[in-house]
C-alpha cells in the first residue's frame, strides 16, 4: 500500500484542499519560499476548481461500498484523484509510471470481487492501454473503470505524444466495452454514480477539468443512455457533440439562433441515436464536432447510426482531418481547429448553406486556419523577452 | 556561435568551458518556462550536467550534416526534459536560437515533449515513458547490421523505471550483447506524485540492471570528471563483441542551480517571476562560481 507521505509534501497541502474545496483555493502558497505573486509550482496550478470530480465522488461511494478501490500511475494530482486519498489513504493503489501494469491489475482486483477505477491520462490509459483494456477487462467481463482525463488535444502544448484523437475508434471496437464521455462536472458524477454496480468495463473520455457546467446539477444530468437535447431550437442544424466540445457547441448555437439545435452524446457505446433520430426533419442537416480524428471517432458513430435507422441526412464531421495536432496553448488550439464557440458557428453557418454534403475539410479551411495563426500571432503576449544567443560567461 | 568541441574533455580549461554551458542552459531552462508561462523546470535542471558533458564534450555529431549515418544517436526518453536540451542543439547550430522564442506557442516547433519531424537535432520523438530504451535497441541493431556500431545513448527517468517495457528492453539488449548501447538514468529521486523513494521504490536499480546483465557504472551526475571518465570506461570496453550495454546511473538533484526549489518534487512543473526569477539565475550563477 501507499508509503505514508511527509508533512512538507503534497500531502499537507492537499490536505488544505479538501478543507476548501467548494472555494477558490488558487491563493495556495507554494511550499517554495516564492516572493513573486506568478511563480508557482505543480501545487499551485493543480488546485483550482475542477469538473474532475472523480476523488471526491468516489470517496463518497466508498463509504457506503468496500469494493470500490482506486489506482493512479503517478498522476494523483493531475487527475484528481488525491481527494480520495485524504479518507481512504489505503485504498488508493499507487503504481508509478506502470500503466499496463496498471489496468492489468485492476482487472486482478474485479476479479476478485472489487470495483477499481483507475486513472491516468488518455493518451495512455486508451492508446498506450487498448490491449490491456481488450483482453484483461473487456474480453473477461471486468468490472473495471478506467477514467481517462486529458482526451483529445486538451494537453495543449504538451505536445502530440500527450494527444488522444484516437481513443474512441481504437476502443468503440471492443465488445463488452462501455464508452461513457460526460461534458461537465455534475454529468460525470451522476455517470460515476449510476454505473457503480454496471457489470463490465467503462471507459471514461474526461477532459482537463475546466469544462464550464452544463447541468445545473449531478442530480438533472444524464446517466448513460441515448443523447441528451441539451439545446433545443429547430432542427434545420443538429450540433451533435462529446465531451468538452458540448459547451462551445452550445455557445455556437446561441449565436446562431433559434434554428439550431444541439445534442450531448455522453454515451458513445453503446451508441443510441434513437433522440437524434427523432430530431430529424426532412432539410436538416447535422454537424458534428470531436476533439478527435475523424476517422471512426464520432462522426463515423453517429453516421452509422442514422444510416441503420434509415434516416439519410448530410452529416457533416468536425474534427481533426486525419492529422497529428499541432501544438500550442489548448485555447488557441481549439481556435485553430475550428474547435470553439467561434468556429463551430462558422462551420454551422457554412453547412446551412452548403449544397449536399460538404466534402471533408471543405467547411474549415486551410484560409480559416492561416486567418485564426495570425490573429494568435498578432495578439501573443510576450511574455519575457530573453537574449538566447552568445555566450554568458558563468 | 559557439564552437563545436569535441572530445576535449578532461583539462581545466575544458572543464570551465561545460561549467559555462551548463550555466547557460539553466538560465535558458529558467528562460523557456517564461516564454511559456509553465516548464518541466525540475527534471530539465536535474540532467543539464549529463546533457552538456554529452553534446560539448562526448558525442560524434555533425549539426551541418543531422543526417550523418554513422553519428552518434541520443533518445530523450524522459522527453518531458526538453528545455534543457533545445537550448544546446539551438547552440551547436541545429536551428537558430530564435526559434527558443516561440517554445510552446501556436504551430512551434518545439513542444513540452520533442518532435523528431520537426526539431534537427532530435534523434527520436518521446513523451509518453518507457519507450526510449526499446528504440535505442533498434538502433544498436541497425549499427551492428551496418557494422557502424555508433554509441547510441538512451537517457531515462528514475521514475521512469516503472515502466515494464523498460525492463523487456533491459533483457533484450543484454541478452543480445548490444554493447554500443549506453543508457543514462537521471535519478534526481522525485517523479510527479512525490519523492520516487515514497511513490514507488524501485532501489535497487544498481542491482537491478545488474541482474539483467548489464554493466552499471555509478556517478555524481553534477561532476563533468565523473559523468566523462564513466563515458570513457564505457567507449573502452563497448568494442569488443561480447560487451554487455552500459548504464551510467547519475546521482542528481531535481531543479539543480535554484537552491529554493532544488530536490522538491513540486517544481517538476513550475513557473518563476519577477523576483523569483532574479532569485533563481543567481543561484545558477552562485553555482557555477563553484
Amino acid at each position: 500500500m501507499n508509503a505514508p507521505l511527509k508533512a512538507s509534501t503534497w500531502y499537507t497541502r492537499a490536505k488544505h484542499m479538501t478543507k476548501t474545496q467548494g472555494k477558490t483555493v488558487r491563493d495556495f502558497r507554494p511550499l517554495a519560499d516564492l516572493k513573486d505573486g506568478r511563480s508557482f509550482d505543480m501545487a499551485g496550478r493543480d488546485s483550482g476548481e475542477s469538473a474532475l470530480v472523480s476523488g471526491s465522488v468516489l470517496a463518497d461511494l466508498a463509504r457506503e461500498d468496500e469494493r470500490i478501490v482506486l489506482g493512479t500511475a503517478d498522476l494523483q494530482f493531475a487527475t484528481q484523484m488525491v481527494q480520495f486519498r485524504f479518507e481512504f489513504p489505503e485504498r488508493l493503489l499507487q503504481f508509478g509510471i506502470s500503466e499496463r501494469n496498471m489496468l492489468g491489475a485492476a482487472a486482478g482486483l474485479a476479479s476478485s470481487g472489487y470495483i477499481p477505477y483507475v486513472c491516468t491520462f488518455a493518451c495512455f490509459a486508451g492508446v498506450l492501454g487498448f490491449e490491456n483494456i481488450k483482453t484483461d477487462m473487456a474480453y473477461p467481463q471486468m468490472p473495471v473503470r478506467v477514467l481517462a482525463t486529458h482526451a483529445g488535444i486538451s494537453m495543449g502544448f504538451f505536445a502530440t505524444s500527450h494527444h488522444a484523437t484516437e481513443d474512441i475508434g481504437a476502443l468503440r471496437t471492443v465488445a463488452n466495452l462501455m464508452i461513457l464521455s460526460p461534458s461537465d462536472g455534475p454529468s460525470y458524477e451522476a455517470m460515476l454514480r449510476a454505473t457503480k454496480d454496471h457489470p463490465g468495463p467503462i471507459y471514461f473520455r474526461l477532459g482537463r477539468g475546466r469544462e464550464p457546467r452544463i447541468y445545473e446539477s449531478a442530480q438533472v444530468a444524464p446517466t448513460p443512455g441515448a443523447s441528451t437535447l441539451v439545446r433545443k431550437g429547430g432542427n434545420k442544424i443538429l450540433i451533435v457533440a462529446t465531451g468538452a466540445m458540448v459547451y462551445p457547441a452550445i455557445k455556437a448555437a446561441e449565436q446562431l439562433g433559434d434554428d439550431v439545435s444541439v445534442f450531448d452524446v455522453h454515451t458513445i457505446k453503446p451508441f443510441d441515436p434513437s433522440t437524434i433520430v427523432e430530431a430529424v426533419g426532412t432539410d436538416t442537416k447535422i454537424l458534428v464536432v470531436e476533439e478527435h480524428n475523424v476517422e471512426g471517432g464520432l462522426g463515423s458513430i453517429v453516421r452509422e447510426g442514422l444510416f441503420d435507422n434509415c434516416v439519410h441526412v448530410p452529416v457533416y464531421k468536425h474534427g481533426l482531418m486525419d492529422e497529428f495536432a499541432i501544438i500550442g496553448p489548448p485555447a488557441h488550439l481549439y481556435q485553430y481547429y475550428g474547435l470553439d464557440a467561434a468556429g463551430i458557428a462558422t462551420i454551422a453557418d457554412r453547412l446551412a448553406s452548403a449544397s449536399g454534403l460538404p466534402r471533408p475539410s471543405s467547411l474549415w479551411t486551410k484560409q480559416d486556419r492561416d486567418r485564426v495563426s495570425g490573429e494568435v500571432a498578432a495578439n501573443r503576449k510576450v511574455r519575457a523577452k530573453v537574449t538566447w544567443a552568445g555566450r554568458q560567461s558563468a | 556561435m559557439v564552437e563545436l568541441q569535441h572530445n576535449r574533455a578532461g583539462t581545466a580549461n575544458d572543464l570551465s568551458f561545460l561549467g559555462d554551458r551548463a550555466a547557460w542552459v539553466r538560465r535558458c531552462v529558467v528562460d523557456l518556462a517564461a516564454v511559456a508561462g509553465s516548464g518541466h523546470i525540475g527534471p530539465s535542471l536535474s540532467c543539464t550536467d549529463i546533457l552538456v558533458s554529452l553534446y560539448y564534450g562526448y558525442m560524434n555529431i555533425d549539426p551541418k550534416n543531422p543526417g550523418k549515418i554513422d553519428r552518434d544517436r541520443f533518445i530523450l526518453s524522459k522527453g518531458h526534459a526538453c528545455s534543457a536540451l533545445y537550448p544546446i542543439l539551438a547552440d551547436l547550430g541545429y536551428f537558430a536560437y530564435d526559434v527558443l522564442n516561440d517554445f510552446t506557442q501556436l504551430h512551434s516547433i518545439l513542444g513540452d515533449h520533442p518532435n523528431m519531424l520537426k526539431v534537427p537535432g532530435i534523434d527520436f520523438s518521446s513523451g509518453s515513458l518507457g519507450h526510449g530504451l526499446a528504440i535505442g535497441i533498434g538502433m544498436a541493431e541497425a549499427g551492428r547490421f551496418r557494422k557502424t556500431n555508433e554509441r547510441v545513448v538512451v537517457m531515462l527517468g528514475d521514475g521512469e523505471l516503472n515502466e515494464g517495457q523498460i525492463w523487456e528492453a533491459a533483457g533484450y539488449a543484454s541478452a543480445r550483447n548490444l554493447g554500443s548501447l549506453l543508457a543514462i538514468v537521471d535519478k534526481n529521486h522525485v517523479q510527479v506524485d512525490g519523492n520516487t523513494k515514497d511513490v514507488l521504490n524501485f532501489e535497487p536499480i544498481d542491482k537491478k540492471f545488474r541482474a539483467f546483465g548489464w554493466h552499471v557504472e555509478e556517478v555524481n551526475g553534477h561532476e563533468f570528471t565523473e559523468l566523462l571518465a564513466a563515458l570513457g570506461r564505457f567507449d573502452a570496453r563497448r568494442t569488443s563483441t561480447d560487451a554487455s550495454p552500459t548504464v551510467i546511473i547519475a546521482d542528481t538533484v531535481s531543479g539543480k542551480g535554484i537552491p529554493f526549489i532544488e530536490g522538491m518534487a513540486e517544481w517538476h512543473i513550475g513557473f518563476l517571476a519577477g523576483t523569483d526569477y532574479e532569485r533563481a539565475i543567481e543561484g545558477i550563477n552562485l553555482v557555477h562560481k563553484g
